[in-house]
């Protein structure tokens, strides 16, 4: 009996506290939406939490008319693609060659590869280096530089040398070469490792700004979605007065926006596609936390 | 002998030829991408001049990094980076630990399941999004935190959270904690799951109540898969998270908020010194690895799980 109460008072505990982060984690979002989808001179009144109060999609109008918009959401969306895929495809090349026992190379390539997770060239170096390769205010920056990753590489490496080795062998009975050993065998085979790290790829190619506030900040044509959130963000931040603010004012545009409709309504173009995904591929997600060991 | 095992090497990789074909091109791609940049560290000892080149700037040995440590702003940096990392590996790693035992406490399957899903989500969102997500809850004009503190009357008018330097580090802290508990805490769960049923019955039988079971038996479970990250993440305490702390950082929080990457930015690309701004990246490297080798050793010795 006494069991049964304690029992009863620590699942309230532990329940309430489980209830309480899931709230803590969804209420940022839902409350920026409900801004985002607020008209922006009654939420300066206050007093949005989860709904909109008079519902109106003047921010969003508003910047999908804004060119740079547009141009990052493009930009964005080919280097997820791009440095993906070919993320993927080199590094399970990588893997497939650093698994073969017959390879006499593989520990000393597998090592140097490995190296690089704890020591890097830092920042300078590697900015001139990107500027003696041509690379500088250029979108091949964007996928180039990620071609390889040695995380992914070992991820790929573990699969691949969980595969039977009989395969392998009767196809090289069958006369196929290392290549098409690969192509029409190991990558098939691979396919649930593959797009987990595909998407661990797709993620941060989505989120990445770093690359373009660095390396490619002068050519509009070449910025992302997530560094112009980013300008909208240290703009609002340094002066209440951003140009969109200004238009806001004097009641140009279509509608009233604020910097703060503006930006919330960014933020949900930014999140939203990651946030529809995620629910449903959240297990090879997972798959690729537990296959890498440890990531971060 | 040794020419016959260069010889052996030679046949052996003959006969992978089409193997060393598949893999010549990214070995070229790792030593451009990755090894001219740490050959590039030869520019910390020369005050390097971009259009001489390292090959044509003079060398000035240890000037720079004499330099550095006598440049106060530098020693802020190094308390900085320090603070605000091991700040985020303590609260980090409890926030995790405490969320995982909650949900290896929870029998019921959806309720779990679904918990664990919203709670990692956030460790996908781009910093610029939480960025945002945070100076949005924190902010004077109708956030939620502030909102929450005057209606429970702790203050009487709302507080510029984030422009306050004290707060600062905290922030990092508990924003970090925000975005990556439910992720952290994966890890985890999949090393309770591993634990022998049988150990929580005899608990049981023995009389052990349900904490006692979790002090006795589940942490004690853990216990090699949290030494092993400790590990990971000591290596890792001079890289603070820098996105975090530009995309949160102004005027008022610029002394609290400046850690290594960003000091390398400001002074490396901004200031133009580069020779500089590389010799704090070596500094940083160097005590990285010295630190992951020293508690990796530590480890060893006391008996316990090492990573290499």
């Amino acid at each position: 009996m006494r069991e049964k109460t304690s029992n009863l008072i620590f699942d309230s505990i532990k329940n309430f506290i489980l209830v309480f982060l899931l709230i803590i984690t969804l209420y940022p979002f839902v409350n920026l939406m409900a801004i985002s989808l607020n008209d922006a001179q009654d939420t300066a009144k206050g007093g949005i939490t989860i709904f909109p109060r008079v519902f109106s999609l003047a921010s969003y109008t508003t910047l999908f008319k804004l060119p740079e918009l547009l141009t990052g959401f493009i930009n964005s969306v080919l280097r997820t693609v791009i440095g993906a895929v070919t993320q993927v495809f080199s590094c399970s090349m990588i893997a497939y060659v650093l698994s073969r026992k017959s390879f006499p190379l593989r520990r000393p390539l597998s090592l140097l590869w490995i190296f690089t997770m704890y020591v890097s060239g830092g920042l300078i170096p590697y900015y001139f280096l990107m500027r003696s390769l041509g690379l500088l205010n250029n979108f091949n920056i964007y996928w180039i530089p990620g071609i390889t990753s040695a995380f992914a590489i070992i991820v790929i490496r573990t699969y691949i040398s969980g595969l039977p080795e009989s395969l392998i062998e009767a196809a090289k009975v069958e006369g196929a070469g290392e290549f098409r050993i690969f192509m029409q065998i190991v990558l098939p085979l691979a396919i649930p490792v593959l797009a987990t790290m595909a998407l661990f790829a797709a993620v941060d190619h989505w989120n990445a700004w770093v690359d373009t506030w660095l390396f490619n900040p002068k050519k509009k044509e070449l910025t992302t979605l997530q560094y112009e959130l980013m300008k909208k963000l240290a703009s609002s931040n340094s002066s209440k007065s951003g140009k969109l603010g200004a238009e806001a004012r004097r009641g140009s545009g279509s509608g009233g926006t604020t910097p703060k409709s503006i930006r919330a309504a960014m933020t949900m173009i930014a999140a939203v596609p990651i946030m529809l995904v995620y629910p449903f591929l959240q297990r090879y997600f997972v798959t690729g936390l537990t296959l890498g060991g440890v990531k971060e | 002998m040794g020419k016959n095992r260069k010889t052996t090497l030679l046949s052996e990789l003959g006969r992978n030829k089409t193997l060393l074909l598949m893999i010549s091109p990214f070995v070229i791609h790792l030593i451009i991408f990755c090894y001219v940049p740490i050959w590039g560290w030869v520019m910390a000892f020369q005050d390097y001049n971009p259009i001489a080149g390292i090959t044509g700037s003079p060398w000035v040995g240890l000037k720079h990094f004499k330099a550095l440590f006598a440049e106060p702003l530098f020693i802020k940096v190094i308390r900085n980076t320090l603070a605000i990392s091991t700040i985020k590996l303590v609260l980090g790693t409890t926030t995790s630990l405490f969320l995982a035992i909650l949900l290896n406490e929870t029998r019921h399957k959806y309720f779990k399941s679904v918990t664990q899903t919203i709670t990692s989500l956030p460790h996908f969102i781009s910093w610029v999004v939480t960025a945002n997500l945070v100076r949005e809850m924190l902010s004077t004009d109708g956030g939620m935190v502030n909102d929450f503190l005057m209606f429970i009357h702790i203050i009487d008018k709302p507080v510029l959270w984030l422009g306050v330097q004290k707060y600062f580090w905290w922030i990092m802290g508990w924003s970090s904690v925000w975005k990556e508990v439910g992720w952290g805490a994966i890890i985890y769960l999949a090393a309770m799951t591993g634990i022998d049923d049988q150990l929580y019955e005899a608990a049981k039988i023995d009389g052990a109540s349900r904490i006692q079971r979790i002090i006795h038996v589940t942490i004690p479970g853990i216990k090699s898969t949290f030494l092993i990250l400790l590990i990971m993440n000591i290596g890792y305490l001079l890289s603070a998270g820098y996105e975090q702390m530009f995309l949160l950082k102004s005027g008022l929080t610029q002394d609290v908020a400046q850690v290594f990457e960003l000091f390398a930015i400001e002074w490396g690309l901004n200031k133009l010194r580069y020779s500089f701004a590389t010799a704090s990246g070596i500094f940083a490297s160097v005590v990285s690895i010295t630190l992951i080798t020293v508690t990796n050793k530590l480890s060893h010795k006391l008996g316990e799980t090492a990573l290499f």
